[in-house]
């Protein structure tokens, strides 16, 4: 069974996020992880860029496939998990926490995102 | 496929008790990995590892006139192979593309067992029965279970099981009827993960049993089931062709490398003038093996571009978990396709830069 935090929201693509004040933490759930299987790439936009709610931000490669990540909020990008770079494999590992990909500083209000429950209803679909 | 019922091994109902998560590969429902790519694949070239392979096709030839029946279809020499000897061969159409490759036993003096690709199983029997001449063709793949242990410490997981001294089966050979735990079985020497291994057949009511018997035994060697996620990594490490990527009815033996399986000399076989034109006028194109220096992984598909000409194309990539390099083969242009070569590959919109290496990528080191 895949972990779904009750503190966390979520986007139908699979994305988690923390919303703090004005920043907005951005990752994969631990659902996608394991449907991914083992991570070995994970292509990031940089600090500056601009992201909008919707539109792909970067790409997380796995043996098997890639697959594109999609940003759950707009707004600038304020920090990268450069550690990602060389080590990949802490989203497999712990993706709420050491996996954790993109803080974004937020343009717009939080647009509408899935509770804990609701994606994993939708997973279970 | 016509309908859209996925085909099952009978080992199906043990991949969940294994936590194997399944895919559709080609029709079938098999499991793509147990727990994760990299850690099955590096279980093989350390430990050891069992694959269920049992959507491979089986199909036998025997009478009289089986061996010239096989000797006209396949590209590789027959009539060399003996009693309890393995043969690989790719086998042609008429103009030299490639119809399949498969393994040939020789099970007794007429009587051949021929292992084809899962997809093809149709098309190869039928191919069979037009060119039969005579020979009897029949498919016994719905009853047969083949199971691939491969790694270092198979020879010792296997010995385990049997009273038969399984190191005595060279590279390449078989036994047949032999009995491991209690199971009867055809034994080979074979496999395609570039590690020691064997191959085993047996007939499919057996096959759980068998399955679930060798991964007990297997336990205190640290052995893992393996999905076909780690096959394809492992196969591509040591440059072994899959059919579809490296060979198809478009890409001819040579082409694809395996000119060492065509034996221009053993009299005629479908497909040998094509082939003999073909190496007289030189290829136009080869599969070469690459790395990628730059980020990313070359997928099947992709374009390969040498100073901003398009020279062709991927035909397998992937990151090689034993090297940890991103790794893959291509069908380029022969004017290009040498050692040391830089390349660039489209991925996804993005040129990412390459260099052709040698193969194979990965060689078992001597143990």
């Amino acid at each position: 069974m895949s972990h779904t935090p009750e503190n966390l929201q979520y986007t139908k693509e699979h994305e988690w996020v923390r919303i703090d004040g004005k920043l907005a933490y951005i990752g994969i759930t631990d659902f996608a992880q394991s449907e991914l299987g083992d991570i070995v790439f994970v292509e990031l936009p940089e600090v500056g860029d601009e992201v909008r709610a919707g539109d792909t931000f970067g790409t997380v490669e796995s043996v098997k496939t890639v697959s594109d990540l999609f940003a759950p909020v707009s707004g600038k990008v304020v920090q990268i998990n450069d550690a990602l770079n060389d080590n990949p494999e802490k989203v497999n590992e712990d993706p709420y926490d050491m996996g954790w990909m993109l803080v974004v500083e937020m343009s717009d209000a939080v647009p509408v995102l899935l509770t804990a429950a609701e994606y994993t209803a939708h997973i279970n679909e | 496929m016509a309908d859209d019922q996925l085909r099952r091994t009978p080992l199906y109902p043990l991949y969940e008790v294994w936590g194997g998560k399944t895919i559709d590969f080609g029709g079938w429902e098999l499991p793509v990995q147990y727990s994760g790519i990299l850690a099955e694949h590096l279980a093989v070239r350390t430990k050891v590892g069992l694959f269920d392979v049992s959507h491979m096709g089986e199909i036998e030839v025997s009478g009289p006139s089986a061996l010239q029946c096989l000797q006209q279809i396949v590209t590789n020499n027959v009539a060399r192979l003996e009693i309890g000897q393995a043969l690989y061969s790719p086998f042609c159409q008429e103009d030299g593309g490639t119809i399949d490759d498969v393994l040939i036993y020789r099970l007794e003096n007429e009587r051949y067992l021929v292992v084809v690709n899962a997809s093809n199983i149709e098309k190869d029997f039928a191919w069979f029965l037009d060119h039969a001449q005579g020979a009897q063709v029949v498919n016994q793949s719905a009853q047969t279970v083949q199971l691939a242990l491969q790694g270092p410490e198979a020879l010792s997981v296997l010995q385990a099981l049997t009273a038969e001294d399984v190191s005595q089966i060279a590279y390449y050979t078989f036994r047949n009827n032999i009995l491991v735990a209690g199971v009867s079985c055809l034994v080979s020497r074979t496999g395609y993960t570039g590690e020691d291994g064997f191959e085993l057949y047996t007939d499919s009511v057996n096959g759980p049993a068998l399955f679930s018997a060798i991964l007990e035994a297997g336990k205190e060697h640290g052995i893992m089931p393996i999905g076909l996620g780690a096959r394809d990594t492992l196969r591509l490490e040591a440059r072994l062709p899959l059919y579809g990527h490296e060979l198809t009815n478009e890409i001819t033996p040579l082409e694809a490398g395996l000119s060492m399986f065509v034996k221009f000399d053993k009299g005629p076989f479908i497909g040998r003038e094509a082939l003999l034109q073909q190496k007289e006028k030189g290829l136009a194109r080869k599969i070469v093996g690459f790395e990628l220096t730059g980020r990313g992984i070359a997928r099947a598909g992709f374009e390969v571009w040498v100073d901003g000409r398009l020279v062709g194309h991927v035909t397998s990539g992937t990151m090689g978990p034993s090297l940890q390099k991103s790794i893959g083969l291509a069908l380029l242009s022969t004017e290009v396709a040498e050692v040391g070569r830089a390349i660039e590959v489209d991925v996804r919109g993005k040129k990412v830069a390459g260099v052709i290496v040698k193969t194979p990528f990965y060689k078992r080191p001597a143990r």
